[in-house]
C-alpha cells in the first residue's frame, strides 16, 4: 500500500464534526466533474490510491476511468463495502428481509423464499458472496488490490461474535478478485484480537487514529500499545480528528508512530490536499 | 456477569445485540425475533440461544435484564413481562403506544425497582449535553424562542406497507423522528405543556404522516415550534438539532457542533463575543466498543451500570419516555381537530 491513501468522504457530504459543513460539500460536488477535477489534483500530488464506497455515484467515476485507460493505468481503487446507508435505510422501511430482497440480485433470494427458509441456513455466506459480487460489478476493469469491510458491519459482526463472517469475507475477495480483504473498525485493539484468534495473520486494519483519542474505542493509549507490540498493517483514518485538530500537530503525531503504513485523509481544496501531503511527507521523513 | 438477552432483531436490535455481546461485564445467552432468517444467521454464528417467543425465553433463560427493541405496539406486552419477572428493561423509544400503556409500565417498574431505560440517544451525544448545561448555566439569559428540528431520508418513495405505515401501530413520523426531538426539548429545556397548532403532512406515505409542523408551549412559559420531515433526501441520514434563543443570545446544537453567539462574552465559560463553535470531538463520551456513534454504546454502558449497581438512572427513564409519548398524543390529537 501507498502511503497516501484518497478518501471519498468530502464527495458524499459526509463529515464527522460537521452536518452544516457536509451540505456544503454536497453542493460543491454535485458534478461528476468536479469529484474527477478534485482526484486529478490528489494525484498531481503523487497520490495513487483512491478509498472510497460504493456510493452510486462512483460507479459513473469508474465509467470515466475505463474510458480513460491510459490516465488511469496505474491508479488504484481501494473499494469498501457496502455503502452501509442504502442497507440501513432500507431495513428502517422494509426489515431485514424485505432489504435482501430489493438488493440480492437475480432470482437467487425470490427462489428461497419460495422455497421456504428451512434449508436456507447453508446459504447466508453465498448471500454474502453475491452482495459482495454486486457492489463489486461497477469497478470491473479496475485496479482493486485491496477490498475493505466498512467499519458499521465489521464492527456488527466483531460485537456479535461473527468473526466466521469476516473471515469468510477476507477468503472470498481473495479468491474471486485476487484482492486482500480489509477492515475498516473503530474498535482496532479488539478486532485485532480476534482476527488473530480467527488466524488472519498481520491484517490491513483502517481505524481513526488522532491525537485526540477520538473515535479511538478503548483509548488511545490501548491504540498506541497495540500499534508498539503487534503485528498488523495499520493505516491511520480521521487523522485530523475531523478537522478539530492543528493539521500540523495532528499529522506529526500519526507519522511518529510505529506500523502506520498508511494514511487515509480526504479534502476538497488544492491547498488543502498539498498542505496534507507535504506534512505527511516532511514528517515522515 | 449480567445475562442478557435482546428481544427484536430489526435495525436497532441487532445494533444493540452487538454492543450488549461487546460489553466486558454481560454474558449475551438470548435473542428472541418473529424472523426465522434473523435467528438462523445467530444459530449459526454464535452462541446464543435463539427463541421465536419470548415468554419462553424470559421463562427459560435467568436473565439479568432484557433489550426491547420490537415494533411499538409490542412493547407493552413484553414489557410488563419482563418487569413481572423482576428483569431490567432498556426499551426502545418510543416507549408505548398509548399513554395508558405507558403509565402501566411505568407503575410496575417503579413498585419492583426495577432499572429502566428508554433509547432516546440523543442524551448521550456530548453536544446535547453541553446544551443542556448551557441552558442551566443560563449564559443567553432570558429564553425568547426554540426551533427543534429533525430531517431524513427514511421514507423517499411512494411505496411500501410496513407497520411503519400503519397510524394505529405508531409508524408515523411524529411517532418515530419526532419523539426524538420532542423528548430533547422536554429534558434539555423543559417538559411541553400545551400544543397551539399542529399540521401533519403525508408527502409518500398513505394514511402516516411524512412531515410533522407543531406550535408548543413549556411548562417554564417558553413557546417554540418543532419542524420534522423524514421524507428529506437532502440529508444523508436523521439530522436531529435545536435552536434556542434567548435576550442575550444564541445557541445551535447538533450531534456535532454547537455554536453559541453571545452579545457580551462570558468570562466564566471563556466565550467570546460573537460566535464561537465546538465540535464532538470536545464532547464525545469515551466508549469501550463502538458502532454508529458513541451514544449508542454510552447507552447500553449507562444502563448496564446501572443493573450493575441497581440503582435507577437520571438519564430516559421509562416516565421520561411516557411523558414524549404523552405530548406525541397530544401533538397528533392537535391536529385532527384542524
Amino acid at each position: 500500500m501507498e502511503k497516501i491513501l484518497f478518501g471519498d468522504n468530502q464527495f458524499f457530504a459526509v463529515n464527522h464534526v460537521s452536518d452544516e459543513k457536509s451540505r456544503a460539500q454536497a453542493i460543491r460536488f454535485k458534478d461528476d466533474d468536479a469529484i474527477i477535477k478534485t482526484l486529478d489534483i490528489s494525484r498531481k500530488a503523487g497520490i495513487n490510491t483512491f478509498m472510497c464506497t460504493t456510493h452510486d455515484r462512483i460507479a459513473n467515476i469508474c465509467d470515466y476511468m475505463r474510458a480513460n485507460p491510459e490516465k488511469y493505468k496505474d491508479y488504484n481503487i481501494f473499494p469498501c463495502l457496502p455503502y452501509a446507508h442504502k442497507y440501513a435505510n432500507a431495513v428502517t422501511e422494509l426489515g431485514i428481509a424485505g432489504t435482501l430482497k430489493q438488493y440480492v440480485p437475480g432470482n437467487f433470494f425470490g427462489s428461497l423464499f419460495k422455497g421456504g427458509f428451512a434449508y436456507l441456513s447453508k446459504d447466508y455466506l453465498s448471500i454474502m458472496e453475491l452482495l459482495i459480487d454486486a457492489e463489486m460489478k461497477m469497478f470491473k476493469g479496475i485496479n482493486t488490490p485491496v477490498i475493505f469491510l466498512q467499519n458499521v458491519v465489521t464492527d456488527m459482526l466483531l460485537g456479535l461474535g461473527m468473526i466466521d463472517v469476516l473471515a469468510a469475507f477476507h477468503s472470498y475477495v481473495e479468491k474471486k478478485y485476487n484482492a486482500e480483504g480489509g477492515f475498516i473498525t473503530m474498535n482496532m485493539p479488539l478486532l485485532l484480537e480476534k482476527l488473530e484468534i480467527a488466524g488472519i495473520e498481520n491484517p490491513i486494519i483502517c481505524s481513526s487514529i488522532n491525537i485526540a483519542g477520538f473515535r479511538m474505542s478503548g483509548g488511545k493509549e490501548l491504540y498506541e500499545s497495540v500499534l508498539k507490540t503487534k503485528k498488523l498493517r495499520a493505516i491511520a483514518m480521521q487523522v485530523l480528528g475531523g478537522g478539530a485538530i492543528s493539521p500540523k500537530e495532528a499529522i506529526e503525531y500519526v507519522c511518529k508512530l510505529p506500523n502506520i503504513e498508511s494514511i487515509l485523509f480526504g479534502a476538497s481544496s488544492e491547498a488543502n490536499i498539498n498542505q496534507t501531503v507535504n506534512y505527511i511527507k516532511s514528517f515522515n521523513n | 456477569m449480567l445475562k442478557a438477552g435482546i428481544i427484536g432483531l430489526g435495525k436497532m436490535g441487532i445494533s444493540h445485540a452487538a454492543i450488549v455481546g461487546a460489553h466486558p461485564l454481560v454474558e449475551f445467552v438470548a435473542v428472541c425475533d418473529v424472523s426465522s432468517l434473523v435467528l438462523d444467521v445467530f444459530k449459526k454464528y454464535t452462541r446464543v440461544n435463539t427463541y421465536n417467543d419470548y415468554i419462553k425465553m424470559i421463562d427459560k433463560e435467568e436473565l439479568d435484564f432484557v433489550v426491547v427493541a420490537t415494533p411499538t405496539k409490542f412493547h407493552y406486552p413484553i414489557v410488563k413481562y419482563a418487569l413481572e419477572k423482576n428483569i431490567h428493561v432498556f426499551c426502545e423509544k418510543p416507549f408505548s403506544l398509548t399513554s395508558a400503556e405507558g403509565v402501566e409500565l411505568v407503575e410496575i417498574a417503579k413498585h419492583k425497582s426495577l432499572v429502566n431505560q428508554v433509547g432516546y440517544h440523543n442524551h448521550f451525544i456530548g453536544t446535547f449535553r453541553e446544551l443542556k448545561r448551557l441552558l442551566q448555566e443560563n449564559i443567553i439569559g432570558e429564553l425568547v424562542h426554540f426551533t427543534g428540528e429533525a430531517y431524513g431520508p427514511v421514507v423517499i418513495k411512494e411505496k411500501g406497507n410496513t407497520w411503519r405505515s400503519n397510524p394505529d401501530e405508531g409508524g408515523g413520523c411524529t411517532s418515530d423522528y419526532a419523539s426524538h426531538v420532542v423528548n430533547l426539548i422536554q429534558e434539555v429545556i423543559a417538559r411541553p405543556l400545551k400544543i397551539n397548532g399542529t399540521l401533519l403532512k403525508s408527502i409518500y406515505s398513505k394514511g402516516v404522516d411524512d412531515a410533522v409542523y407543531s406550535l408548543l408551549t413549556l411548562d417554564n412559559q417558553l413557546s417554540g415550534v418543532i419542524l420534522v420531515n423524514w421524507s428529506d433526501e437532502t440529508y444523508r441520514k436523521m439530522s436531529t438539532s435545536i435552536t434556542v434563543q434567548g435576550k442575550k443570545g444564541k445557541i445551535f446544537c447538533d450531534a456535532t457542533e454547537i455554536r453559541i453567539y453571545l452579545k457580551d462574552a462570558n468570562e466564566k465559560e471563556n466565550l467570546e463575543k460573537g460566535w464561537t463553535t465546538k465540535y464532538i470531538t470536545e464532547f464525545a463520551i469515551p466508549v469501550n466498543f463502538y458502532l454508529r456513534g458513541e451514544e449508542y454504546s454510552a447507552q447500553i454502558d449507562y444502563f448496564i451500570d446501572n443493573v450493575k449497581n441497581k440503582k435507577q438512572g437520571s438519564y430516559n427513564t421509562f416516565e421520561q419516555g411516557l411523558y414524549t409519548d404523552q405530548v406525541i398524543e397530544m401533538i397528533l390529537d392537535k391536529a385532527k381537530q384542524n
